[in-house]
């Protein structure tokens, strides 16, 4: 199940919690080599992971960690403009409409159709809230995968950094693609809109409109409270 | 009402009288019951601006209805926008507080941005009214992304307020961004300017989109105009690489309209 949880809801779910942050320091540090700060339980955090970030994460049937990836608006402090602005020219890339996604995690287990479903739920992020774009650092050897799941960023910059060659990318929303990532993922939308569902609440029906609106031209005037 | 103009006057507001005023008049353009700016500070502490009833703002703060509105306890700490219908008003006290809402006139739907500011502030813009669901649906999709610009240019505003300072400066642009908005403002039509810049043109508009928030624009037109008018650019002179005559400049004058969307 996908499912879509921001950093302070992570503790009702302990074990996928920690299954996440050990998968993540086995993809960066030991896979990737990158240079993360693993604590001594073997989880991998950074300072973006105390900024309550959105995760998205893949739940195996078994409720393992299958796969996951990390979320702040771009309005905000991120990577991309904290620490690779100089791959991209320059300068910061804010827009409340652009959120980055960072520390695409697959866990050692996950099979091609996790990376897909993860891009879902970024697409899906995306359509639900009126973005125009996503924006991530990634490790030049996820390329490869992003093009196998027919999800390939536009490449902003590239370079050296922190003993890793990186990319800053773009992906744009676009309902095309939605349905390319589904057919890659071998999900329904139905489905995936049931687990959006799940972690963002049902549309449930509200009250009936009152049939005559009260007036209400009134205004009320700027002050504090108390 | 045009948007843009709007905007323009929400930047030149100088006190939160005229931010009021404002709101006021966004709510008769987008003909709506309500719509409200809400700052609630960490110590609880709240504030802000809008069309409620003057009776329905008191009650809220004299019952404490803070603690159990499902709007800030559901946005809180979030930054996605929230449809009133997807939140958990299943508990008694969420009901009863839905209930007092909608008989002192707030009406049966909401859509609402959270913000999060500097320094851990955090604040909302709210749409509200009576309405079905099907029409409400309608409503906040077909006009999110520009309440979601509209919220954010509010808070920019408000925070610049309650300092007591004055205006901040405009953000800085990047340079690709200075770039875009350069070769936009001399007429190029999108798709040559993403060509000269060699990106695509959904990435041209991801610098778009990042350079028209920095310069709390609406839209590109906008933009382009604000960008001229603090001096960003200088048509011809500023972009990198700009050539000095213009290419194409005589082929594409007429499409700049439909490109400047």
């Amino acid at each position: 199940m996908l499912r879509y949880l921001y950093a302070d809801q992570l503790d009702a779910h302990p074990a996928l919690r920690d299954a996440m942050f050990r998968d993540r320091a086995i993809q960066f540090r030991d896979r990737l080599g990158w240079a993360v700060d693993v604590d001594e339980d073997g989880m991998e955090r950074d300072t973006y992971d105390a900024l309550n970030p959105l995760y998205v994460i893949w739940q195996t049937p078994g409720g393992g960690h299958g796969g996951s990836m990390r979320f702040l608006p771009t309005i905000g402090p991120t990577m991309v403009n904290d620490h690779f602005s100089d791959l991209i020219g320059g300068g910061a890339i804010q827009s409340p409409l652009i959120w980055e996604c960072t520390r695409f995690c697959l866990s050692p287990e996950a099979d091609g159709r996790v990376a897909a479903t993860l891009m879902l739920g970024g697409g899906e992020l995306m359509r639900a809230f009126g973005l125009s774009h996503l924006i991530g650092v990634f490790d030049d050897r996820m390329t490869r995968i992003y093009r196998r799941i027919g999800s390939s960023p536009e490449v902003l910059g590239e370079g050296q950094k922190f003993g890793s060659r990186v990319s800053v990318g773009l992906w744009p929303y676009t309902p095309a693609s939605r349905a390319r990532v589904l057919l890659r993922a071998g999900l329904s939308s139905d489905l995936s809109e049931h687990w959006f569902a799940r972690s963002f609440g049902c549309a449930v029906a509200q009250a009936p409109r009152v049939a005559a609106a009260p007036a209400t031209a009134e205004i009320f005037p700027l002050r504090r409270a108390g | 009402m045009k948007l843009d103009d709007f905007l323009r006057e929400v930047e030149q507001a100088a006190g939160l009288e005229q931010i009021q005023d404002l709101i006021v008049r966004l709510r008769d353009h987008y003909g709506v019951d309500h719509i409200v700016y809400h700052w609630v500070s960490a110590d609880g502490e709240q504030y802000g601006c809008g069309t409620y009833p003057t009776d329905w703002v008191q009650r809220y703060v004299d019952r404490d209805y803070l603690r159990i509105d499902p709007v800030v306890l559901g946005c809180f700490q979030r930054f996605h926008p929230v449809d009133w219908k997807r939140l958990d008003w299943s508990s008694k006290a969420a009901r009863a507080f839905q209930a007092d809402a909608i008989a002192h006139g707030v009406g049966n739907q909401g859509f609402s941005v959270p913000i999060r500011g500097p320094n851990g502030q955090f604040a909302l813009f709210t749409v509200s009214d009576n309405a079905s669901d099907a029409e409400w649906s309608a409503f906040s999709q077909d006009n999110q992304r520009d309440l979601i610009l509209i919220a954010h240019y509010f808070n920019q505003k408000a925070l610049e307020l309650e300092r007591g300072r004055l205006p901040e400066p405009v953000k800085q642009l990047s340079p690709r961004e200075l770039d875009a908005l350069t070769f936009l403002a001399m007429g190029y039509a999108r798709s040559q300017v993403a060509d000269m810049l060699e990106i695509s043109e959904h990435t041209l508009r991801a610098y778009i989109e990042s350079a028209r928030f920095k310069l709390s624009a609406l839209n590109t037109t906008h933009a382009v105009a604000k960008a001229m008018v603090e001096g960003l650019i200088v048509i011809g002179g500023t972009a990198r690489g700009a050539q000095g005559d213009w290419p194409g400049r005589q082929n594409t004058a007429g499409e700049r309209r439909s490109a400047a969307v």
